[in-house]
């Protein structure tokens, strides 16, 4: 067994403050991305209410609309051009009466990348393509100073996890106009490389025999992946909820008070959308359990022995069944649906987070305290 | 219209939801309720309920996994602790409750699938349902027309798209040929429904081979000092748990020694020192009498498979070798003695029983520590776990050990009760305190201690469950089932052709899915590609709806790719 690399070891805690900054600054871009176009909508919103209330100064104001507001209006005469169904911006948050689910307030259906240009989304994702390159230095390096996969403890599983959900939502960005989960995903990242290195953090160290498997390797790896898919579609089916929400309140004749997501697709897109996604992360769960129950056979002796963490993994599995369940089940799709993917979710975070630290198993060896 | 009707129906619902009064009379209501448990709904609510009751098997200790931590609990909350134990919250994945819950649940499957297979199969056997006759309805529907001058008829032009069909591996079937109206249905990815009702009986594998190894397999532990031999016979284990249909002619006669126990602590990483970093074991296999030795290496996460049985490496320890004699001088105890770690630096508890020394009985209760240091408050502790500076630190009494009684005592603890204490830290003798090599007289003439030497040894689980293998089977094709049951699209596809009265040839066509299917729209724009390439009608092809209704019916979504084309491929012929 190589020497542990000081050296290697030190960059990597180096470039991971440099990604954390990276996130930082991209998860701003993306924040501001989402606050812009609340702005933008506002303008426009009340520029059309003056217009409304004049109606001789009404072109005058859709004149001056254009000219002050900068990267998002241009955004939006994009949209205007291209919509056949919509008579404006304006008028696509000023029609309280359309069904829900039109894409009269919402954004584009399918999620493909539309003519309109964010700016400050588009520095938001590149930087989140810097910092994930720096960030996946610095899981390297860590690799490489022990001269092992560096998921061998909690540091290295919440490094390396925010790394795979910074990945995977840029690998998913590349199909799918996915941007308004940015400030969500980025944040989320952040909070697990705070999390890693205030609460978690391990020198890098060989591993103990319990993990000496190539195992490790493939039960881990489809475990953190599997997560990250499921990190999106937590997002979006809470986007989902909220937009259902909005959708309603608007239908009834109420202010829209979150104009930003008009930035984020219909509910029932979301709902589809995320469906697929957790088909994807169900069968990535599935191998999951599939392979830690072969690993534990080659470990302990047993494929299955109801440990903490067998519980929950078996917990969790269940609540997505029951979720592509519902899916199938009249009176369960959509609200319903979501909330389960919701709470799955949860479940998902209580695993990796709670129970790896708090309660005592087989799988105990977060490498806190000891 | 029946392909209308499964439009409507958005799911493949066999176990209808619609609640249906019961009928009265006692076959009425068992239907009832037999309707009831095999609705989606129902099944849903267990597999919910399912992951709730597991909840409890995480937050309280579990016999199966550790029975002391049940009994320490028990201790340490006398007041509800037995309540817990009641419903069974120690023992839950066994608890009437949960297995009721699974129990329903599969049973809930079963009479989910067996229908399902039964509707799916005849499906399978018959030709794609007829044509609706108003395919502008569905969600994917286009229209082609050939001029008259390319003389296709519709006749012609439908065999065509049958074959295009066939070849894009649809089931098809053809109606009303020879009429002016004639149609080919055609049917794709039957296999969606196959994965499903695989992946929904191999679940059912799954319980069934879990339950073939509880039932038939086995269990045992057995601590394996240095130099030891291992048996393979009932006697010879530590502990034993045998499913209930456990035989023990099922126990293969072979034998297996330890010849040497290496531990590898880290000593290069500041932060990691005294880490473990590598366990082996050498041993020696026999398998049979007689049978040739065999050396091999055994490992954690690299168990020995020996016949049936398996063994795994699951803990280790030392055995610090001891010798006690008695107040005449015999020797009444001599071996090495298990003792347990309790942390990193192997602080190891210990306990010798010498019941034949004379005049009376001798117990030591202890520490084994493999480095001690002494704190400034004079106590010993372990602070390395390799044997850079051994000492043992015991206390003894001399009394009745209590082993006489026929009752089963743990080895492992010492029953004081009985017992006279003749060392400890606040006895005049004060503790002992062995180095490796040393002896020690005890007070009042009752004998000798010494520390002979250290030995280690290795905690083997030795397992046999004939029910793996068929749990990984089933496990394998639950998953090759669920890949099928998601990622495979299953939908319909008609085309009807008919010829106009000004002779041009009219090509309508629809696809309707059947259950989630994204990709729907990309498979109607592949078809109408194909069907312009195979009628050489590119750039000619419109959408237009046949009957003259309004452009929303139309498909939107296979506009883009088709009017661009400008190439009239009459020429070419
Ligand atoms: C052991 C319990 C069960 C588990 C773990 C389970 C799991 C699953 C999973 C993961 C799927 C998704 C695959 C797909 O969408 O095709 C599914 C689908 C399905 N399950 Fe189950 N299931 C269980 C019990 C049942 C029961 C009791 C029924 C019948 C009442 C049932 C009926 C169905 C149906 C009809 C689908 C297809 C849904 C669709 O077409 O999208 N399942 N099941």
């Amino acid at each position: 067994m190589p020497d542990i690399n000081e050296t290697f070891a030190m960059f990597s805690e180096r470039f991971m403050l440099l990604a954390g900054i990276a996130y930082a600054i991209a998860f701003i871009a993306f924040a501001w991305d989402l606050v812009q176009n609340s702005k933008t909508t506002r303008t426009v919103l009340e520029q059309s209410r003056q217009a409304a209330m004049s109606p001789a100064e009404g072109t005058k104001a859709v004149v001056t609309r254009r000219i002050p507001v900068g990267a998002g209006a241009s955004g939006y005469a994009g949209i205007e051009s291209e919509g056949p169904d919509l008579d404006g911006p304006e008028g696509r948050a000023e029609r309280p009466t359309v069904p829900s689910g039109s894409s009269a307030h919402t954004a584009d259906d399918s999620m493909r990348y539309g003519p309109q240009r964010r700016i400050p989304a588009r520095v938001g994702v590149a930087i989140t393509v810097l910092a994930a390159v720096v960030h996946a230095c610095g899981v390297l390096f860590r690799g490489l100073a022990a001269g092992r996969v560096p998921w061998g403890n909690m540091y290295e599983f919440w490094t390396t996890g925010g790394l795979v959900v910074a990945v995977v939502f840029l690998l998913v960005l590349t199909r799918r106009d996915l941007r308004f989960l940015g400030t969500f995903v980025i944040g989320l990242v952040l909070v697990m490389l705070t999390a890693a290195s205030v609460v978690f953090w391990t020198p890098a160290g060989h591993l103990v025999p319990a993990l000496q498997s190539y195992w490790l390797l493939i039960h881990v790896s489809i475990a953190v992946m599997s997560s990250a898919l499921f990190t999106l579609t937590f997002a979006m089916s809470v986007l989902q909820l909220m937009q259902f929400r909005r959708d309603a309140a608007l239908t009834a004749g109420k202010a829209d008070r979150l104009p930003f997501m008009r930035l984020v697709p219909s509910a029932l897109s979301l709902e589809n959308m995320a469906y697929r996604i957790n088909a994807i992360a169900f069968v990535g769960w599935t191998l999951t359990l599939m392979f830690g129950s072969i690993w534990a056979e080659k470990a302990w002796g047993r494929f299955w022995g109801w440990d903490t963490k067998e519980v929950w993994t078996f917990i969790i599995w269940v609540v997505y069944a029951g979720y592509l369940h519902a899916r199938a089940t009249r009176g369960w799709t959509g609200t319903r649906a979501a909330w389960l993917s919701i709470v799955g979710y949860l479940c998902i975070v209580f695993n990796f987070a709670i129970v790896n630290v708090y309660f005592s198993g087989l799988h105990s060896y977060a490498g806190v305290g000891s | 219209m029946p392909a209308l009707k499964e439009a409507s129906r958005a799911k493949p619902n066999l176990a209808s939801d619609a609640v249906t009064l019961p009928r009265l009379g006692f076959w009425g209501m068992l239907r009832w309720v037999w309707r009831q448990l095999t609705s989606m709904r129902n099944a849903l609510f267990l597999l919910l309920l399912l992951a709730v009751a597991a909840v409890p098997g995480s937050l309280f200790p579990q016999r199966s996994v550790n029975p002391s931590t049940v009994t320490q609990y028990l201790k340490d909350h006398p007041g509800y602790g037995p309540w817990l134990d009641r419903f069974q919250f120690f023992n839950v994945f066994s608890s009437a409750w949960f297995s009721a819950i699974y129990l329903l649940l599969f049973i809930s499957l079963a009479g989910c699938v067996v229908p399902r297979a039964r509707a799916h199969w005849k499906a399978m056997r018959s030709a794609p349902p007829r044509t609706p006759r108003r395919l502008s309805r569905l969600t994917e529907y286009g229209t082609l027309e050939l001029p008259e001058r390319l003389g296709i008829s519709a006749e012609q032009a439908l065999q065509d798209a049958a074959r295009l069909l066939r070849k894009r591996r649809y089931r098809i079937g053809l109606y009303d040929v020879g009429s002016d109206r004639p149609s080919v249905a055609g049917e794709r990815g039957l296999i969606r429904e196959v994965g499903n009702l695989l992946f929904h009986v191999s679940l059912i594998g799954v319980l069934v081979f879990v339950a073939i190894g509880g039932l038939f397999g086995y269990r045992g532990q057995k601590i394996l000092v240095e130099g030891d031999t291992f048996v393979n016979t009932l006697i010879s284990y530590d502990s034993f748990s045998p499913g209930p249909n456990f035989s023990p002619t099922r126990l293969d006669p072979f034998a297996i020694t330890l010849d040497k126990f290496s531990v590898k602590f880290d000593r290069s990483s500041k932060a990691h020192y005294g880490q473990p970093i590598d366990f082996t074991a050498a041993v020696t296999v026999t398998d049979k009498p007689g049978a040739p030795p065999v050396h091999q290496t055994l490992k954690v996460n690299d168990p020995i498979t020996i016949g049936a049985a398996s063994f795994y490496l699951v803990g280790n320890g030392y055995a610090p070798v001891v010798t006690v004699k008695d107040g005449t001088g015999k020797t009444a105890f001599s071996g090495p003695v298990i003792s347990i770690p309790s942390d990193g630096a192997y602080t190891s508890l210990l306990v010798i029983k010498a019941p034949d020394a004379k005049p009376s009985q001798l117990g030591f209760v202890g520490f084994f520590l493999p480095t001690a240091l002494v704190n400034d408050k004079g106590i010993s502790y372990a602070s390395d776990p390799d044997p850079f500076n051994p000492r043992l630190n015991l206390n003894s009494y001399y009394g009745d050990l209590g082993l006489n009684t026929g009752q089963p005592r743990n080895v492992y603890t010492l029953d004081t009760k009985n017992l006279t204490q003749l060392n400890g830290r606040d006895k005049p003798a004060g503790g002992i305190v062995l180095a490796l090599g040393q002896s020690y007289t005890l007070p009042q003439g009752k004998g000798t201690i010494s520390f002979d030497g250290i030995k280690r040894y290795i905690g083997v689980d030795i397992r046999h469950d004939p029910g793996q293998v068929g749990v990984l089977i089933s496990a394998l094709a639950a998953l090759a089932g669920l890949v099928c049951s998601l990622f495979v699209g299953r939908h319909r596809v008609w085309v009807r052709t008919g010829t106009h009265p000004d002779g041009r040839t009219m090509i309508e066509y629809a696809l309707l899915a059947r259950g989630e299917n994204h990709r729907l729209a990309a498979e109607a724009a592949t078809i109408r590609k194909l069907l312009q390439q195979l009628l050489s009608i590119l750039g000619t092809g419109q959408e237009q709806p046949r009957d003259g209704m309004s452009a929303a019916t139309g498909n939107t979504g296979t506009t883009g790719g088709t009017t661009a084309a400008t190439r009239t491929s009459a020429k070419d012929q």
